[in-house]
């Protein structure tokens, strides 16, 4: 079975991985392999289904559960199950309130054992949620990983298109590329930043919740911390705007001081592809599966997309043998 | 039936399309709620997108009126730049003017607010400017040619309800024939229903519906509940009494004890 999948961001690269797994002979294409095109390459990287639920359907849960497993199988090391901290000023306490009502899988922190998680917000919070069973990972470093991976084990990634006739099956993982043309796909613009401060550690995503801005900080390690992520309907993919920067800025600033003497280290935007229930899918339609719309949940949600993509494939395999 | 510059609107709910949950369940939302009239908050990397923005796409295609806003403007140049874009992207006259005064509070800059509705009236526009229950800056927003009022009934997002009830039934004193709806502040549907009561002519809502657990559920909750108050305005309510009045008579009635 030989396939081409286009797209080398965290959807081509999940798929590529679960087809090669299955014996597929893979060619990836994407004339950006340095990840320059993938909205994957801002992400936050955090597997977190239970946080995800405050505002998505019951099905991240279900599909994005087992995410932290598939990544550290597919690579071991690789993800770090810290849990997510979630925190709010003390005037927007009740905010956390709500996030609790709608979520499951956390526990209330009082001050001291905030402290004893994160040393670095002793003093800081009064209250907080910890969802223990949450996990994240360095989505830079993964793609790369991923990729080199991929290489070693025999998967083809070339720059140049690639004649389609030549394959079994097509895997489009195009992502934005697609905006306007796959059914009601649409752009919704994220924003994000990088800190780097030697003053503070943090050990696992801290989620800073506010009325109109709730941000997240990621941990990076060495000192780098990814901030993120404005929600714009908009698939502009042009530099971040002062006030967004401002807004990150000011989030940051109110979960630690310190974060005002950090250096901006890079600013960037990305455009996620969503669908109208902002949950991903797997379109097929003829010899082309598409996976599309993964929207803010690329890494939580792609290994469960992957898999329904290489079953579509390996599926429906017998059937073109038996009516050719 | 509510009239707005000139147009019938056959429901009293007007609804926002921000934070909801996803696009579909702001059209389940929208569909829920009978609204016929949804208001759009245009920001600048919104416009400038690649394909004219498959969400104004879905919004115009939910086949309700679009009223742009100009959400989250400072100054009167800001206001009146993106009254223009929305007036291009929406093909409309319509604008919901906001301009926010105080950055934590997004208390309206009623002094800003007058001089872009002048400003926007004379461009042609028709303006809905969201204001705070000052009756002397509802005279001057009058003045300056807006005819709809948009008064606050507490801070943008605050879900705290009418905070000041004598402010409200003023303002609805003063105007008795200018369109006037509470924009902001309303939690839940009873707050919807305590305005419509005093008389006001409809609700804007967007957080208290797309911020509940079920946004579309909560959008059938309010249509019914600023129709209840609607009804009960024009039904002629009792006023509060300091003692009881038995519902039948008394007098007459054979006494057992």
């Amino acid at each position: 079975m030989r396939i081409l999948v286009k797209g080398a961001g965290v959807a081509g690269l999940a798929a590529a991985h679960e087809l090669a797994v299955r014996g597929a002979e893979v060619t990836v294409v994407d004339p950006r392999p340095d990840f320059s095109n993938a909205a994957s390459w801002f992400a936050g990287g955090m597997l977190a289904p239970w946080c995800e639920r405050e505002s998505a359907d019951e099905a991240v849960l279900q599909y994005g559960g087992g995410a932290a497993d598939w990544w550290a199988v597919a690579l071991p090391g690789e993800v770090h199950r810290k849990g997510t901290l979630v925190v709010a000023p003390p005037r927007d306490v009740s905010e956390l309130k709500r996030f609790a009502a709608r979520t499951s899988g956390h526990e209330w922190l009082g001050e001291e054992e905030i402290a004893a998680l994160e040393p670095a917000l002793a003093g800081r919070f009064r209250l907080a949620l910890f969802f223990p069973r949450e996990a994240h990972l360095d989505p830079r470093r993964v793609l790369k990983a991923l990729r080199d991976k991929l290489t070693a084990a025999g998967v083809r990634l070339v720059e140049e298109a690639q004649s389609e006739g030549a394959f079994d099956r097509i895997l489009d993982c195009t992502g934005a590329a697609r905006i306007a043309d796959l059914g009601g796909l649409r752009g919704v613009r994220g924003e994000m930043l990088y800190l780097r401060s030697a003053e503070i550690e943090l050990v696992r995503p801290v989620r800073l919740l506010h009325p109109r801005i709730p941000v997240y900080i990621v941990p990076r390690g060495d000192g780098l911390f990814m901030v993120g992520a404005t929600m714009i309907e908009a698939d502009n993919d042009g530099p971040i705007t002062a006030r967004s920067l401002m807004e990150l800025l000011n989030a940051a600033y109110t979960l630690h001081p310190a974060f005002a003497e950090a250096t901006v280290a890079e600013t960037g935007t990305g455009v996620r592809p969503a669908f109208a229930d902002n949950f991903p899918r797997v379109v097929t339609a003829g010899r082309t599966i598409a996976i599309n719309g993964l929207y803010r949940h690329g890494f939580l949600l792609a290994p469960a997309m992957a898999r329904e993509a290489a079953e579509a494939v390996f599926a429906e395999q017998p059937k073109e043998r038996n009516f050719p | 039936m509510l009239e707005l510059y000139g147009t019938t609107i056959s429901s009293r709910l007007l609804l926002g399309t921000a934070r909801y949950p996803s696009p579909a369940v702001l059209a389940e939302a929208i569909r829920r709620s009978e609204t016929r009239i949804v208001t759009v908050s245009l920001r600048r990397e919104t416009a400038s997108g690649k394909t004219g923005g498959v969400f104004f796409e879905m919004i115009r295609d939910l086949g309700v009126r679009v009223l742009p806003n100009t959400a989250g403007c400072h100054s009167v140049s800001e206001a009146v730049l993106t009254a223009k874009m929305a007036r291009e992207v929406f093909a409309t006259n319509w604008i919901k003017l906001e301009v926010i005064g105080h950055h934590d509070t997004l208390q309206p800059d009623v002094f800003s607010l007058v001089e872009a509705a002048r400003i926007l009236t004379a461009e042609g526009f028709e303006v809905f400017p969201y204001t705070t229950d000052d009756l002397v800056v509802a005279e001057k927003l009058l003045e300056a040619g807006c005819k709809v009022l948009m008064p606050w009934c507490a801070p943008i997002g605050s879900a705290a309800g009418p905070l000041n009830l004598t402010a409200l039934r003023t303002l609805r004193g003063h105007f008795p024939d200018v369109p006037l709806i509470v924009d902001a502040g309303i939690g839940r549907p009873s707050h919807a229903a305590t305005v419509m009561e005093l008389g006001y002519d409809a609700v804007l809502l967007n957080t208290a519906v797309a911020g509940a657990s079920d946004p579309a559920a909560m959008a059938g909750a309010f249509a019914r509940a600023v129709e209840a108050g609607h009804e009960a305005y024009h039904a002629g309510m009792l006023e509060p009494r300091d003692m009881a009045v038995p519902s039948t008579p008394v007098i007459g009635k054979a006494v057992f004890a």
